[in-house]
């Protein structure tokens, strides 16, 4: 569905196999739990078993008197005077005076085995005085609720709310009330969405050493390797150019792994154990305890529509809850909420609130699926109220390229009102339903985002490429990076290699987040390749003797640029690649920035489900996902990806939730308790790509990967009230819940 | 140096003296009009120090040292990223 340009593209576009495929399917790559070195040692942690408590003494005496025990830590190895959110990252790393939530790390301790490190951490005596602890969000910003940590609040928030609440942000335009007043019809609802984990397969690992000459090194699964080595760096007191951290294959991670959690604890054992290696691998447990979740909101919105379905006015009120310190994605999920709506009145209020939960990570999307969720299902309620087609509405008061957005600032391309007709044509809008079967419709959005970047390639003797990139390839990016350059260079898709080196080997990237990776490292290496492709140009015009800018670069040979520049057959890469060392040296060629042009990403989900009255389980019988990828370079990596975050929304919308005992334990914490939907729980997602190109983008790219997760939470809202008539508010839509609902008719 | 219209997205507003929606500040770069803004309301420093997103038309700044031509819209938003 591309809407112009491009059409004398050769690569870019098609399906070839992925370059990492054969490694994974085989078993030969590397995650981060294959790693070992000679002589490891293997770490544990002791976590707390208490939502909330004073630490009054921590005994390793036992554990240290085991042989084969060779290092304990607890806070107290940890430098002192740390701020803000290095302070934050540091406490959420290693308890200091309290343990904020169950599940929370208090010491850790490296043995020669597995087995006797878990024996070690059973063995140290924690003393703890348990205090009240808080879970739910609007409990813990309601008078009386035990305060976290006082203090904690930044200078958003205005004097008198409870000292839980740490940011406060409260922005709009136009006059909502004077807006309200136009509306035929005011609808006001309060929604809830519930904590979910990302789910990757892969639970955290690394390997690290620290020698004695204050070098460290460290092998993980993550996201962003140079955000592994600022982190760690700063909890641990360290220079950050002291510590190398190459990534190993990851397996999902979702925005969960870019940020640390046991990573500086291997590296303060291994100091602490003479700089022996040490390895942490988490167990699922743990990952579900004490790894970033996403937050949990309690949304109050509020919209007007007159008769014929415009809206008037719209007002949120979002309240969320992202653990034990600050960073909740309340802005986030503000600025999502209304995005797809041309809006001259809109209001927004949000509250980032500490509970007693582990510190929230970025999952996909952050709180852009919670905001939909609430929006989402009001407007789809209005619609039916007033008996309007759900999918014109937004058509009517959908924003096109040049629009103001409803957080602010104009938007540049965007493709929203393509993507609503591509929904409009599809056939699963005609598909007949039956009794207790209902469809569903609604519209996510994201922004995306650029970051530090940093790409290296170099033309190898036989007129390959070797692309050197920062950011860890999650979604098939090695393929799709491949494709651009090969398609820039004019040569075979296979005869470029993309390669994701250390934090040794290139300039500061960003990680694998705000969907990025395709668009922001893809665009560097095009950037790349160009001066490596000038510096080829000019080999052959020194070569023929004429003017560099005489020359010109066709279908992977330099040639003369025209009648006028001389008469020379073209030149082919591997000509000039295979005597570079004898016209000047190898050949390659970087590029370093923060790209500009990112391109937000619109995207519209239908879903047809059937609810069991007598059960209140949910079958989904057909999933649509349609959404811009402004250019799809590798379109079954971005099917992979709308197909991937249907489904994870899909677990959040109707089964996926953290569930915690009265004492503020956390109950579900292995897979067979925390519902994840599997391939049999899913029909074949479809998918449709439109593509409005991203002028911000060589090749018309936009992020993909988020937008995805945003539109499943409402639209299974929405066809469950249409199947079975009644309005769940309150996320997930698990089967007692549902059986409730519909026994109270 | 041009004048330029910063717009305060998200909690900013209450920081400055009066509730403002904008300030008005002359700067020629990215760098100039986030120094010229805390300058006039120094309630706003510890939020821009902590770190923002600066949007001009419409698309997030890459550079302290970006450019900001005479006429662009210039919103400050908080910092943007995702999973």
């Amino acid at each position: 569905m591309a809407k112009d340009g491009f059409e004398t593209l050769k690569l870019v576009g098609t399906r070839p196999n992925r370059p990492d495929g054969l490694d994974k399917v085989t078993g030969r790559a590397r995650y981060g739990a294959d790693f070992s070195l000679p002589g490891m040692l293997w770490g544990a942690v002791v976590r707390s078993p208490h939502a909330h408590a004073r630490i009054v003494k921590i005994d390793a005496t036992k554990a240290e008197a085991l042989d084969g025990v060779k290092a304990v830590i607890t806070r107290a190895d940890f430098p002192t005077g740390l701020t803000g959110e290095d302070w934050n990252l540091q406490e959420n790393t290693m308890a200091g005076e309290k343990a904020l939530y169950d599940g929370h790390a208090v010491a850790a301790v490296a043995a020669t085995s597995k087995l006797l490190a878990e024996q070690a951490a059973r063995l140290i005596e924690v003393t703890y005085e348990v205090l009240p602890h808080v879970i739910d969000v609007d409990a813990a910003m309601a008078e009386g609720a035990p305060v976290i940590r006082a203090g904690a609040a930044d200078a958003t928030v205005p004097e008198g709310l409870h000292p839980n609440v740490v940011r406060y942000m409260e922005f709009g335009r136009g006059d909502v009330d004077a807006g309200f007043a136009e509306a035929d019809l005011v609808m006001e609802r309060t929604y809830k969405t519930e904590a979910t984990h990302q789910g990757y397969i892969e639970p955290h690992a690394c390997v690290s050493k620290m020698g004695a000459d204050g070098k460290g090194e460290m092998w993980v699964c993550t996201q962003g390797h140079w955000y592994i080595r600022k982190m760690s760096a700063a909890v641990l007191g360290i220079e950050a150019s002291q510590l190398r951290v190459t990534p190993t294959e990851i397996g999902g991670g979702f925005g969960g792994k870019t940020t640390i959690f046991m990573e500086p604890l291997s590296l303060a054992l291994s100091k602490k154990a003479g700089g022996r290696p040490v390895k942490i691998v988490m167990s699922r447990s743990e990952v579900l305890r004490a790894t970033g979740p996403t937050a949990s909101a309690s949304m109050d919105v509020k919209i007007g529509m007159t008769k014929d379905g415009k809206i008037t006015a719209a007002r949120a009120e979002f309240r969320m809850q992202g653990g034990a310190f600050p960073g909740a994605p309340v802005d986030m999920a503000l600025y999502c909420c209304f995005a797809g709506y041309k809006l001259a009145n809109v209001h927004h209020v949000g509250y980032d609130v500490l509970a007693n939960r582990p510190k929230c990570a970025a999952y996909r999307a952050p709180g852009s699926p919670n905001g939909a969720f609430a929006v989402e299902s009001l407007v789809d309620e209005m619609c039916r109220k007033l008996g309007l087609d759900p999918v014109e509405v937004r058509l009517k008061n959908g924003v096109t390229t040049g629009d103001r957005a409803s957080y602010g600032p104009k938007f540049g391309s965007i493709g929203l009102t393509e993507v609503l007709e591509a929904v409009k044509a599809h056939p699963q809008l005609q598909a007949p339903l039956g009794e207790n079967q209902g469809r569903g419709f609604a519209v996510g959005y994201w922004f995306n985002h650029n970051g530090e970047t940093s790409v290296s390639m170099a033309i190898g003797e036989d007129g390959t490429a070797q692309v050197s990139v920062g950011t860890p390839d999650i979604g098939g990016s090695r393929a799709s990076i491949a494709l651009m350059v090969a398609e820039t260079l004019g040569i075979p898709y296979e005869d470029v290699g993309v390669n994701v080196v250390e934090t040794g080997a290139l300039g500061v990237n960003e990680p694998t987040h705000g969907s990025r990776a395709t668009f922001a490292s893809g665009k560097a290496a095009v950037e790349a390749t160009q001066a490596a492709i000038k510096e080829m140009c000019r080999r052959a015009a020194a070569e023929w003797d004429i003017d560099d800018e005489a020359v010109e670069w066709v279908n992977g040979a330099a040639q003369p640029a025209g009648p006028n520049a001389g008469k020379f057959p073209p030149m082919s890469i591997k000509e000039i690649a295979g005597k570079m060392g004898q016209t000047g040296g190898p050949i390659s060629g970087h590029h370093e920035s923060v790209p500009d042009g990112v391109g937000a990403s619109f995207g519209a989900h239908v879903v047809d489900l059937e609810v069991d009255p007598e059960t209140g389980r949910v079958t989904i019988l057909r999933y649509l996902v349609v959404q811009d990828a402004g250019r799809a370079i590798h379109p079954s990596y971005v099917e992979g990806q709308y197909q991937g975050g249907a489904a994870q929304g899909i677990g959040w919308a109707l089964n996926e939730e953290y569930v915690y005992d009265d004492k503020g334990r956390l109950s579900n914490t292995v897979f067979l308790d925390y519902r994840v939907p599997v391939a049999s729980d899913l029909p074949m997602i479809d998918t449709v790509i439109v593509e409005v190109p991203n002028p911000g983008h060589p090749f018309g790219v936009r992020g993909v990967g988020e937008t995805g997760i945003t539109p499943p939470l409402p639209a299974i809202a929405n066809a469950i009230h249409d199947a079975v008539g009644v309005r769940m508010t309150h996320l997930p839509i698990n089967p007692p819940k549902l059986l409730a609902a519909l026994k109270a008719r | 140096m041009a004048r330029i219209t910063v717009h305060l997205w998200s909690g900013l507003r209450r920081l400055t003296d009066g509730d403002l929606e904008s300030v008005e500040v002359d700067a020629s770069t990215v760098g100039e009009a986030l120094v010229a803004v805390a300058a006039q309301h120094p309630g706003l420093e510890p939020v821009l120090a902590a770190g923002v997103s600066v949007v001009i038309d419409g698309e997030v700044s890459t550079s302290r040292r970006q450019v900001i031509q005479p006429g662009s819209e210039v919103y400050l938003m908080q910092r943007l990223k995702g999973g």
